[in-house]
C-alpha cells in the first residue's frame, strides 16, 4: 500500500516564482537497469532546446545491481560544474530512496516509481508517486521490452513536468538510436503514454521550467575520451595497443568505433592503422615503444594501476627517445581504489615517473574541445621532442558528456620531428659536415635526428638500448659520456616549453590573489571565481595546460604573493610541483584540495577559499 | 645449399660474409651464445638476406646482449628483461616487409617473460624467436631460472628443487606455429633451424640449448676472487672466466642419440628427431616432448611446423606501402570530414 495519498501531490509548495533554465535533476537508479538511455536523452533534448547544460554519472564499480545517480544541471549561464544539492530527484532505487531525499533543496521535486513503499522523511518536498508498470503495460511491446523502455516513465512525466520538448526528445531518441525508427518509435511511444498519464493525473506545479534559448546553436555533445580519441585520428594516429580499463577503456574503443569511418578505404576495405588489444598494460607500452620507435604515431590510454605498470618501459622510452602519447584518464587511488570515481592524484605520479632522472611531458586538458586539440597535438610534440607525452585526464572530463564548439581541424601541418630517410643521410652530413650519429645534437636543442627500420640505407641503423650510449648509439660506461647524454636530454625539456601549449590566464581588475588549477576543474573554478568576486574577493586564474611550464606560468607565480592552487587529490599534488619548479616563490601557493570521488563544486572551492582569506 | 660465389664470396645480393657481422662480442669465451650468433650470420649470408630488411629485438640478460654482435646493418632494440615479444609487434607494423629476429633467454622468457612470450605466439608474428637456454641467469652472475633442472647445485644458491619449464612445451601449448630445439654446439643444425625460422610465416620459436661457461658448473671450477676484501660481498665479485674453446659435436646423424659432456662434467643426451618423424603432428609432437621428457633426454630439430596458419598481418587488409612511410595526406583525413564529425556529436 502506498505511503502517499495523492493529496499530497503538489500540496506542501506554496505558489511561487518558477525556477527557469538554473536547476539541477538527479537521476537516482540501480546499475545495470538500461537507465542510461533515458538520463542521456533528457540531457540531450535540454541542450536541442538551446539552453545549456550538463550531466555527471556517479556510477558503482559494478555491473548490476547496485546505485548509480545520473545528474543534470541545466544552467542559463552556461555554468556545468556539480552541484551538491538537487532540485528534482528521480528516485527509482528503493535501496537509496530515503538517503536521496537528503539531497533535495527545500520545495524541491521527487519523482518516483510507486511500486517504492517507503515514507518519504521529508515533507518539505513535492512527491509525484509514477505508475511505471501500470503505464508501461498499456504499451503494446514484447514483454522482453518493458524492462529497457520502463526507464522512458520517467521522462515523460518529468517532460510534462518541467516542460522538455517532444521534438527535442524525438531527436535525442533518433541519435541514440542512429535513426533507426522500430526503438525511436518504441521508447517515444513510452514516453507518450507516461506525458499524457502526467497531463491527466498531475497538478501543474511550475516550480522548476526549461524555456527554450539559443545558447547552445553550433555547439556539440561529447565526452572529452570520444574528443581524445577523433582527435587522436585528425593527428594521424597509427597503432594503438591498449588494456581495459576504467575510465580509459572507452577512448579506445571510441577509437575502434570512429578509425574505419575515417582512415579506412571504403573501396579496398585496407586499414592505415591497427588496434591492437594486449595482454596487460606492460605489453601495450611496451607495443607503443615498438612502434613508436619504428616511426608511427602510437597511443594508448589507461589509469593509474594501468599506468604504475607502463612505468619501466616509459623510462626506457624517455632514455631510448622513442616518441609515443598516453592518455591517462584518471580515477581514485592510491591502489584499485574508486575506479568509476574521478580524481587528479596522478599528477606527482606522472611528474616523478620513472627511476633515475626521467621527465615526462605533460598535457593537462582543461575541456572536451582541448581532449581533441590534444589529441592530435600531442604527437605533434612527442615527434618533434622524441619524448613520450603523458596526457592527464579524468573520469570526469573523459567519460560524461561535455557541450563545446565544433571540433576543429588542425591549424598547422603535422610535425613530424626530425627524421632522415635513405637520402637524407647524405644530405646531414653534407649540411653538418658530420658524420650521423643518432643521439648526435647538431642542432643545439637537443634533439637528435632519427632513421627508421626500413631505411635501406646501410648506414642508417643503430642499435637502441636502454643502457649507457654515445652519439653514435655505441655502448658506453664513460662517465662523460653519460653525464653529456643525461644533460642533452634535459636540454630537451627546455626546448620543449617552445611547442607547449601556454596556461589561459583570465584576470579580474584589482584581483588581490590568483587561482592555478588544471584539467576538469575549469568549470568549477570558473563559476567559484564569478561568485567570489560577488562577494568582493577578485582573483586571476591561470589553468595550466602542460609541464614544462611556459614562460607565461613563470610570470603569474611571481607576479601574484597568494595563489590558490585547486585540485581534486589529498595532498595537494600540483601545488607540490610549483614548490619544486619555483621554489623562490613556494609561499605563494596555498592548497585547496580534497579527494572524495566527486567532481570539486563552485561552492566547496569558494567556502574553502573564504575562509582562508578570512584567515 | 647455397648461392654464395664459391671465389668472390659473393651473395646473391652482392654482399660477403663481413657484411653480415656484428660488433666483437663481449660475452665470456666458450659462451654458446656466440655460436648461436655465429649461425645467425651464416645462416643469412647464405640465405641472400638483406640486412636491412631485418630487425633485431632483444630483452635483457647475456642472450639479449648478443644482437649487437651479429648484422650490423640491422636496427636493434635491446628492450626491457622479458619484454621484447611486445616491442617487437609493435616495431615490425611500422614496416611490414621487415622480418624480426630476437633473442631472448631462459630467464627473460620462462621467468620474466613468460607471458609475453604466450602471446606473441598466440598473435603469430612473423618473427624468429631465439631462446638461448643455459638453466641460468647469465648477466646477474648465476642464479637459477626456471629452465633450470631439478636437483641442479649452484655456487651461491644451492639447489633447484623444482621441475623445469620446458620452452617447447609452452611453445606448442599457445599455438605456435614453429617449434624447434637445438643445442648450440650443433652448429650444422642451428643453422638449418634458423634458416627454415626465418622462412615461416609466422613466429618461430627456436629454443636452443646454451651452455653458460661461467655460472652453469656443478663443481665449483670457476673461481671468484673478492676484491680487496677476503670476506665476500657479492655484489661485487669479478668472476674469473678461464678461456675454453666452445664446445661443439661432430654431426651426428637424424634418429640418432649421442651423449655430450659439458663444461661442468655433466652428461647431456641429444636426440635427433629422424626423417620417419612427421613435423606436422601436432600431437605427436607433444609425445615425443613428453618421452624425452621422462628419459631425460633434450629433443633436437624440428618438432612442430604448421606453415599454413595465417600470421597477424594476414588477418587485416592493410596497403602495401609500409605505416613509417605515410605522409601527412594519408594518415589525416581530409578537413572535409570535420563537419561530418561535428555532426556525429549531436550538435545544436
Ligand atoms: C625488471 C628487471 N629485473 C631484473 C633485471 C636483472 N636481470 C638482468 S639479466 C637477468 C637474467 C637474465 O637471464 P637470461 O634471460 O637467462 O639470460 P642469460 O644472461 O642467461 O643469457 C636479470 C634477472 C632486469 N634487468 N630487469
Ligand atoms: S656468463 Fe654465461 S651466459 Fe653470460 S656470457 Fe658468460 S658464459 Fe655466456
Ligand atoms: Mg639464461
Amino acid at each position: 500500500m502506498s505511503q502517499h495519498q495523492p493529496d499530497m501531490i503538489s500540496t506542501s509548495t506554496p505558489e511561487r516564482q518558477p525556477v527557469v533554465n538554473d536547476f539541477s535533476i538527479t537521476f537516482c537508479t540501480v546499475n545495470g537497469s538500461g537507465s542510461a538511455t533515458s538520463n542521456l536523452t533528457v540531457l540531450r533534448a535540454i541542450f536541442k532546446m538551446g539552453i545549456p547544460v550538463s550531466g555527471k554519472n556517479i556510477f558503482p564499480s559494478n555491473i548490476q545491481g547496485l546505485p548509480t545517480w545520473y545528474s543534470i544541471r541545466v544552467n542559463k549561464d552556461g555554468f556545468t560544474a556539480r552541484v551538491e544539492k538537487d532540485d528534482i530527484i528521480v528516485a527509482m532505487n528503493p535501496a537509496t530512496f530515503i538517503q536521496d531525499l537528503d539531497y533535495v533543496v527545500p520545495g524541491g521535486m521527487v519523482l518516483y516509481s510507486d511500486d517504492i513503499k517507503l515514507t518519504p522523511t521529508r515533507s518539505d518536498l513535492t512527491y509525484y508517486p509514477m505508475p511505471v508498470k501500470q503505464l508501461i503495460r498499456s504499451i503494446d511491446i514484447t514483454p522482453q521490452l518493458r524492462d529497457f523502455v520502463s526507464n522512458m516513465i520517467y521522462v515523460g512525466v518529468l517532460a510534462w513536468l518541467i516542460g522538455i520538448d517532444m521534438e527535442a526528445i524525438r531527436a535525442a531518441l533518433e541519435y541514440h538510436f542512429k535513426g533507426r525508427a522500430k526503438p525511436v518509435e518504441t521508447n517515444l511511444a513510452a514516453i507518450r503514454v507516461a506525458y499524457d498519464w502526467a497531463a491527466a493525473n498531475l497538478q501543474e506545479n511550475h516550480t522548476y521550467r526549461l524555456q527554450p534559448m539559443k545558447a547552445t546553436e553550433g555547439m556539440i555533445l561529447s565526452d572529452g575520451n570520444t574528443a581524445a580519441a577523433l582527435g587522436a585520428i585528425y593527428g594521424g594516429v597509427q597503432f594503438v595497443a591498449w588494456y581495459p580499463i576504467t575510465p580509459g577503456s572507452s577512448l579506445p574503443e571510441a577509437l575502434i568505433e570512429y578509425l574505419p569511418e575515417l582512415r579506412m578505404n571504403k573501396e579496398t576495405g585496407e586499414q592505415n592503422y591497427m588496434i591492437v588489444q594486449a595482454e596487460d598494460e606492460i605489453a601495450a607500452i611496451g607495443m607503443l615503444v615498438g612502434a613508436g620507435w619504428g616511426g608511427l604515431r602510437a597511443m594508448t590510454a589507461t589509469a593509474g594501476p594501468g599506468l604504475s605498470l607502463m612505468t619501466e618501459y616509459l623510462g626506457l622510452a624517455y632514455f631510448a627517445e622513442v616518441p609515443l602519447v598516453v592518455w591517462d584518464v584518471q580515477r581514485v587511488g592510491p591502489s584499485t581504489g574508486l575506479p568509476t570515481r574521478t580524481a587528479q592524484g596522478d599528477l606527482t605520479g606522472v611528474y616523478f615517473m620513472g627511476h633515475g632522472d626521467t621527465n615526462f611531458i605533460q598535457l593537462f586538458p582543461g575541456n572536451m574541445n582541448e581532449c581533441f586539440e590534444f589529441g592530435w597535438k600531442a604527437f605533434d610534440i612527442a615527434e618533434r621532442l622524441q619524448m613520450p607525452v603523458v596526457v592527464l585526464s579524468d573520469l570526469d572530463l573523459g567519460m560524461n558528456q561535455w557541450m563545446g564548439q565544433p571540433f576543429e581541424y588542425p591549424d598547422r601541418p603535422m610535425d613530424r620531428g626530425k627524421v632522415l630517410w635513405e637520402g637524407d643521410l647524405d644530405l646531414f652530413e653534407a649540411k653538418t659536415g658530420k658524420k650521423w650519429g643518432r643521439y648526435l645534437d647538431v642542432d643545439g636543442d637537443g634533439i637528435p635526428y632519427r632513421t627508421l627500420p626500413g631505411n635501406l640505407n646501410p648506414r642508417s641503423a643503430y642499435f637502441t638500448r636502454g643502457t649507457g650510449h654515445d652519439e653514435y648509439a655505441r655502448y658506453s660506461e664513460d662517465p662523460e659520456v653519460w653525464e653529456r647524454n643525461i644533460l642533452r636530454l634535459a636540454k630537451k625539456i627546455q626546448t620543449a616549453k617552445s611547442y607547449m601549449p601556454g596556461p589561459v590566464i583570465q584576470r579580474m581588475e584589482q584581483a588581490q590573489a590568483g587561482i592555478i588549477a588544471v584539467g576538469s576543474t575549469d568549470a568549477a573554478v570558473q563559476e567559484a571565481r564569478l561568485k567570489l568576486a560577488d562577494r568582493g574577493i577578485k582573483t586571476d586564474y591561470m589553468r595550466i595546460r602542460g609541464w614544462p611550464f611556459t614562460q607565461e606560468v613563470d610570470e603569474f607565480v611571481r607576479t601574484h604573493e597568494r595563489i590558490y592552487v585547486v585540485e581534486i587529490n589529498r595532498d595537494g599534488q600540483l601545488r607540490q610541483i610549483l614548490m619544486i619548479n619555483y621554489p623562490e616563490q613556494a609561499s605563494h601557493f596555498r592548497k585547496v584540495a580534497r579527494v572524495n570521488g566527486l567532481p570539486l563544486s563552485a561552492r566547496w572551492i569558494i567556502d574553502e577559499i573564504l575562509s582562508q582569506e578570512e584567515k | 645449399m647455397t648461392t654464395v660465389d664459391a671465389q668472390t664470396g659473393i651473395n646473391k645480393v652482392g654482399l660477403s660474409r663481413a657484411d653480415y657481422k656484428g660488433l666483437p662480442s663481449t660475452l665470456c669465451q666458450g659462451c654458446g651464445h656466440n655460436a648461436i650468433s655465429n649461425q645467425i650470420i651464416a645462416a643469412m649470408y647464405e640465405l641472400d638476406v638483406i640486412p636491412e630488411k631485418i630487425v633485431k629485438f632483444s630483452g635483457i640478460g647475456c642472450s639479449s646482449k648478443s644482437p649487437a654482435y651479429f648484422l650490423n646493418r640491422s636496427f636493434s632494440f635491446n628492450g626491457l628483461h622479458g619484454r621484447m615479444p611486445s616491442m617487437a609487434l609493435g616495431t615490425l607494423f611500422a614496416d611490414m616487409t621487415l622480418k624480426g629476429i630476437g633473442v631472448s633467454g631462459d630467464g627473460d622468457t620462462a621467468s620474466i617473460g613468460l607471458g609475453q612470450f604466450k602471446h606473441l605466439i598466440r598473435r603469430n608474428l612473423p618473427m624468429v624467436y631465439i631462446v638461448e637456454n643455459n638453466g641460468v641467469y647469465g648477466l646477474t652472475k648465476g642464479q637459477f631460472s626456471a629452465t633450470a633442472e631439478k636437483g641442479l647445485t649452484l655456487k651461491h644458491e644451492g639447489t633447484n628443487l623444482f621441475l623445469p619449464v620446458d620452452i617447447c612445451l609452452e611453445a606448442l601449448a599457445s599455438n605456435a606455429t614453429f617449434v624447434a630445439r637445438s643445442f648450440a654446439g650443433d652448429p650444422k643444425q642451428v643453422k638449418e633451424l634458423i634458416k627454415a625460422a626465418i622462412s615461416h610465416r609466422g613466429v618461430a620459436v627456436l629454443d636452443i640449448i646454451s651452455p653458460c661457461v661461467t655460472f652453469n658448473n656443478k663443481d665449483d671450477t670457476i673461481h671468484s676472487y673478492v676484491f680487496g676484501k677476503e670476506h665476500e660481498v657479492r655484489l661485487h665479485d669479478l668472476i674469473f672466466t678461464p678461456a675454453r674453446d666452445m664446445l661443439t659435436i661432430e654431426d651426428f646423424a637424424e634418429g640418432d642419440t649421442r651423449d655430450v659432456e659439458l663444461y661442468d662434467g655433466s652428461m647431456i643426451t641429444l636426440h635427433k628427431l629422424g626423417t620417419d618423424y612427421d613435423p606436422r603432428d601436432r600431437q605427436a609432437a607433444f609425445k615425443v616432448l613428453e618421452e624425452a621428457r621422462v628419459k631425460r633426454e633434450l629433443l633436437t630439430g624440428l618438432i612442430y611446423v604448421n606453415p599454413d596458419e595465417p600470421s597477424i598481418f594476414d588477418l587485416y587488409k592493410f596497403p602495401e606501402k609500409p605505416f613509417n612511410r605515410m605522409t601527412e595526406q594519408e594518415i589525416r583525413p581530409p578537413s572535409e570530414t570535420i563537419r561530418m564529425v561535428n555532426e556525429w556529436m549531436f550538435s545544436a
